[in-house]
């Protein structure tokens, strides 16, 4: 395992040569992604890993793209999508125009079950979606709508847990070992490069969603994160985080109701 | 076997187990009275889906009050912790722990390996690992990295666990201090920083 010390220079160096400042992600998944990468490309030593990232901003770019955690499902936790499709969705569906955030969106898995979501309430046609990442690589993976067919199993029973009544096979063409979303799921997404760290608010919107983002940062990139989220979200908006974070220890509890006990916010003021 | 008999120093007692292993850990948790000065880690393989019924179970049973895991919770003495399904369990300085979506090691989310090596990281000589059965060959890796952060190595004797494989595979690949019966892990686990009882 790479040492401590050894991680904070990187960290240091990254910050000073790139801008980037990774001094706020949680450091026990960090430095485990770190060591990955290291054994990975087959360095030896420390330094000659430091300097290929200093003075190679393209392994930087893969360097970024390979640490940061991209592992996601369709309908993760059924449950979750079982609530915003019998409760979160029918209060949105009252608007004329409903705009969506998945904050960290990663290769668009999130993405289309929500589009599926609301296709099938009706609402798909005036909303719009958008999904962004720091992660450029995994943001053209989304767009394409593309993923692998050995998933499809897995994808369909969290569908059906999730509520899904239509024969999930309908969405999309399998075809040499993947299987392809229809297009006109995609219509209403919009991909954009965005990073939590340091860009800022770009809409307001209706639904966020960071779903397993904050768990890679400390509590104080978290709090500024939700503040960030708050300042984008209209009132009577929805917050929806993983089933294991929170925003209790980041903003005002008079500000947000929690939607029974799902890990799902309402801003109320 | 450098340990001496009773273990004093501990800090966190981490438990892994696969197939079998939750059989094994109802004949030692419930008996357990109460523990001091450390906390105790639970990472059992599991079904992704499985939302709360092995926190359920766990605190039905153990007298040891169970606090549930989300991100950044803090470890405290006195409490038992049960890695949540579906995310990789991980340990911060300053006593907190920490979730990891990334990808499955061994096949499992939550991976022992993952979780044993980083409370080593972490613990160093105040951790005590104890692995019990299972079919796969998660947790040696895990018990290699708590041995070389000079942290104490207990298995599960092979011929009392339903699927022996595991502890067998850790044996074979580790220096276990102790190799234990279940009734002798809860003995153990009660002795911990008790030098005197
Ligand atoms: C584990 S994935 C979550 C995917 C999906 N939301 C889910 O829950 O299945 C975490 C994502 O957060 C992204 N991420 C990490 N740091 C980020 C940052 N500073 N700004 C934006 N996205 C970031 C990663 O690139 C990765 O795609």
């Amino acid at each position: 395992m790479i040492e401590d010390i050894e991680l904070e220079t990187l960290i240091n160096d990254v910050y000073e040569y790139y801008g980037f400042d990774f001094g706020s992600y949680s450091r026990a998944s960090l430095k485990r992604r770190v060591n990955r990468l290291f054994h990975l490309d087959g360095f030896t030593h420390f330094h000659e890993f430091l300097s290929r990232v200093r003075y190679d901003p393209e392994y930087y770019k893969r360097m970024v793209d390979e640490i940061t955690v991209n592992v996601t499902e369709m309908f993760r936790d059924p449950s979750f999508y079982r609530v915003l499709r019998n409760e979160i969705l029918p209060l949105l569906g009252t608007k004329p125009f409903i705009r969506l955030w998945h904050a960290g969106c990663s290769t668009g898995e999130e993405v289309y079950s929500m589009a599926i979501m609301l296709k099938e309430a009706g609402l798909l046609h005036k909303s719009l979606i958008y999904a962004t990442d720091i992660n450029a690589s995994v943001l053209e993976t989304a767009k394409k709508g593309i993923f692998p067919l050995r998933m499809m199993k897995e994808y369909s029973e969290n569908y059906r847990d999730a509520g899904g009544q239509e024969d999930f096979s309908n969405y999309y063409i399998a075809n040499y070992g993947i299987a392809k979303f229809n297009e006109e799921l995609a219509e209403k997404m919009v991909y954009s490069q965005h990073n939590l760290v340091s860009d800022t608010s770009f809409n307001e919107f209706d639904l966020i969603l960071c779903r397993n983002v904050l768990i890679y940062f400390d509590n104080d990139l978290q709090k500024r994160v939700i503040n960030l989220f708050d300042e984008s979200l209209a009132v009577l908006g929805f917050l929806a985080l993983g089933t294991k974070e929170t925003i209790k220890y980041s903003i005002s509890p008079t500000k947000y109701k929690q939607f029974e006990k799902e890990k799902i916010w309402r801003k109320v003021k | 076997m450098e340990k001496s008999e009773v273990i004093t120093g501990c800090k966190v007692v981490i438990i892994g187990g696969s197939a079998g292993s939750l059989n094994a850990l109802m004949q030692i948790l419930p008996e357990i009275p109460k523990i001091k000065d450390f906390a105790m880690v639970i990472v059992l393989h599991r079904k992704s889906t499985d939302d709360q019924t092995l926190e359920d179970l766990i605190s039905l049973k153990s007298n040891v009050p169970l606090k549930t895991v989300e991100d950044k919770t803090p470890l405290v003495p006195g409490f038992v912790y049960v890695a949540p399904s579906n995310y990789h369990l991980l340990f911060e300085k300053n006593d907190f722990l920490a979730l990891d979506t990334s990808e499955k090691i061994n096949f499992s989310r939550p991976s022992i390996d993952v979780s044993f090596e980083s409370a080593a990281e972490i613990y160093g000589e105040s951790l005590v690992g104890i692995l019990l059965s299972g079919s796969n060959t998660d947790g040696t890796a895990g018990l290699q990295a708590i041995q070389a952060h000079g942290g104490t190595l207990v298995v599960q004797n092979p011929l009392a666990a339903e699927m022996p494989f595991m502890p067998n595979n850790a044996i074979l690949y580790t220096e276990p201090h102790f190799v234990l019966h279940n009734h002798e892990i809860l003995k153990l686990i009660i002795s911990i920083n008790s030098p005197n009882d």
